[in-house]
């Protein structure tokens, strides 16, 4: 209990940051937000709609800074986020059209590359000095080191422009309705493929190295000879001991580099112009529409630290250790 | 065994560092350091030789690239979006710049990124990972707090929302923004190599020859982590290249300089995928997966050299048969 009260208080303290550092990088910044945005209209904007953009901001002139920050941070606690400069729709509603699409292709995607990770790794430290060990964790290691969005690239030119099989723009062809119909998912399944494959490409070797690490490490211990010395078959030493005293720190990793898989994953959706919340983040860098970037750069912390959280409570569930620990 | 950074490099013989302004060791429980021994590191392990290799093409790429394209690489004189030939080995882009001699004058700014990012980004984690750990109580708890927080924080929103509000894009505001973000997950592991060292023997036989305390974690505890701090440069300069290659590509580095990632940003603005120009696309982010796999494979040698347990299987039996 402990244990998951001070994991919920780093979340809590994190978000805080996070809020405080999305307050303060326009304010530490050489010119304002505000300026900018008046140089983009020309100064042909009515005055409700700075005003609007102001709050959104959180800088209302008449206040000081810290009048400025309680006001940012009661907006964003009511999830009020103004509207946006480009299209003059409230930020929400913006994002919540975008977040479906982000859940369901980075969310099953990392679940994939988690699975198959780690069975990999396991493998691959199972049969230490083996063919399949000599090979496969040099080749995750290159693949560690691509960037993303050159992987989607280079899969456009593959299986779009040389060999038109799959589609690579936008979330479903236009003039297909969202909803719950065959029509629907097949044509979503099929331009998810590719940006799918780009981030499993490159998020994969993670998981298969520090799971492979971690077990060379288990199988040393006292209790898997122990375990050999009673005869066990070894299938279930592989799985039941080592794979299964291996995995926490994998699931620990996993939360931690979670960040780092939805950074590759703004990129890969931009390249196939993906209509989920990386996409719109780059759009909305690109066109200088500050409340919704900020509105976005605070989803996707926000997210990461749930799942963050997510991973500490399946640790405390799993490892009885975490819960008498201090 | 449960903690295997603990057992890196001491009484192994066959762990090796850098070799420092030091003289080598005189204390028995810690391992010997000379010259040469890093060389003979590298030698050893295929994957470290690899990437050493690969590495050192790059820097001579960026030593030289005036003696094999001379001239403004980014000057736009020769025909447009010409395929390869003769004269232009890769071709050329849309704005008719040679797209070889762009590729080969591009490695310098990259590597310039990589390593000045990098090495302040190290400098960052060793502060306060390795003072986090030696100082121990409220100060541990406070400095390990701010790493995490940096840790879990995505990197790249934060860095492109940085990026975009500073009106202008220099090479100087892109690092600054790659070490305040680059730097935490070396911190962990810092912190946690130093915990593990803190209460050996000649830490200690060093407090008590009346040492003082930023004697002992410069000279003493510091050149004891040479390899894991190796490692976590090599792992920063790894993400400072391919965040700064991602940054540029989104229009948010130096659009006028020539670079791979900027290489990358202007095929996409010209839907060179879209138009056949696939090897615009291509090349200048092979070359980054190049120059990134050089930093990954030195980066997975140097776990090895800093943690004996991963490496190749022979070791292991001995381990098992000691143990």
């Amino acid at each position: 209990m402990r244990y998951l009260l001070r994991r919920l208080g780093f979340f809590v303290l994190t978000l805080w940051a996070a809020l405080t550092i999305n307050f303060l990088i326009p304010r530490l910044m050489p010119g304002s937000p505000a300026t900018a945005i008046m140089a983009r209209f020309h100064g042909h904007i009515s005055a409700t709609t700075l005003k609007a953009i102001e709050v959104s901001l959180g800088i209302d002139t008449g206040q000081s800074v810290i009048g400025q920050y309680v006001t940012y941070l009661g907006n964003t606690l009511t999830l009020n986020f103004g509207v946006s400069v480009e299209s003059f729709q409230p930020v929400s509603q913006i994002v919540a059209a975008a977040i479906p699409w982000t859940l369901i292709l980075v969310g099953v995607t990392t679940l994939i590359a988690f699975v198959i990770g780690t069975g990999i790794g396991t493998i691959a430290a199972w049969k230490r000095g083996g063919k399949a060990d000599g090979i496969l964790p040099p080749l995750f290691v290159i693949g560690t080191g691509l960037p993303y969005f050159w992987v989607g690239m280079m899969l456009i030119i593959i299986f779009a422009e040389v060999n038109p099989w799959l589609p690579v723009a936008l979330g479903v062809d236009p003039g297909i309705n969202v909803g719950f119909t065959a029509q629907f998912i097949g044509n979503a399944i099929e331009h998810a493929i590719l940006p799918a494959a780009a981030i499993l490409i490159t998020s994969v070797g993670t998981w298969v190295l520090t799971m492979r690490n971690t077990m060379v490490t288990t199988l040393a211990e006292d209790y898997i000879r122990m375990a050999r010395a009673k005869g066990l078959p070894s299938r279930r030493i592989m799985f039941d001991y080592a794979a299964r005293n291996s995995i926490l720190p994998n699931l620990t990793g996993f939360a931690m580099s979670l960040g780092f898989v939805v950074s590759g994953a703004v990129l890969v959706e931009d390249v196939f112009n993906y209509p989920g919340v990386g996409f719109q983040l780059i759009q909305a860098v690109q066109n200088e529409d500050f409340p919704l970037m900020q509105c976005l750069f605070l989803l996707i912390t926000v997210a990461v630290l749930v799942a963050v959280l997510l991973a500490d409570i399946a640790t405390a569930l799993l490892d009885p250790r975490t819960r008498s620990a201090r | 065994m449960a903690t295997p950074v603990t057992s890196a490099g001491i009484g192994d013989p066959t762990v090796t560092e850098i070799p420092t302004a030091l003289p080598a060791g005189e204390h028995p429980d810690r391992p010997r350091r000379s010259r040469g021994a890093l060389l003979r590191a590298i030698r050893s392990n295929r994957k470290a030789m690899v990437g050493a290799i690969m590495l050192g093409v790059f820097l001579i790429l960026a030593i030289i690239p005036q003696w094999l394209f001379p001239g403004d690489p980014g000057a736009e004189v020769y025909a447009r979006s010409a395929g390869p030939s003769g004269s232009h080995l890769l071709g050329t882009t849309a704005y008719g710049q040679d797209i070889l001699a762009e590729v080969v004058w591009g490695t310098r700014p990259v590597l310039v990124i990589a390593v000045v990012a990098g090495l302040f980004a190290t400098v960052l984690s060793v502060l306060i990972g390795v003072s986090a750990a030696y100082l121990g109580g409220i100060a541990d708890d406070i400095l390990n707090l701010f790493t995490d927080v940096f840790l879990v924080i995505p990197t790249l929103p934060l860095v492109i929302v940085i990026a975009a509000y500073a009106n202008q894009h220099s090479l100087t505001v892109l690092i600054i923004v790659l070490v305040v973000t680059g730097w935490s997950y070396g911190a962990r592991q810092l912190r946690s190599q130093a915990l593990s060292l803190r209460n050996r023997d000649f830490l200690q036989a060093a407090k008590v020859r009346g040492e003082r305390r930023s004697y002992i974690i410069v000279f003493e505890l510091l050149p004891t982590m040479t390899s894991l701090i190796v490692a976590n440069f090599l792992s920063a300069a790894l993400y400072s290249v391919l965040t700064a290659a991602g940054l540029e590509f989104l229009g948010l580095g130096n659009t006028s300089s020539v670079d791979w990632g900027t290489m990358l940003y202007w095929a996409q603005n010209n839907e060179a995928l879209q138009t056949g120009q696939y090897l615009w696309a291509t090349v200048p982010g092979l070359c980054i997966a190049a120059l990134g796999t050089a930093f990954a494979l030195l980066n997975n040698a140097f776990d090895e050299i800093s943690n004996p347990a991963l490496r190749p299987v022979r070791r292991i039996r001995v381990t098992r048969t000691r143990s």
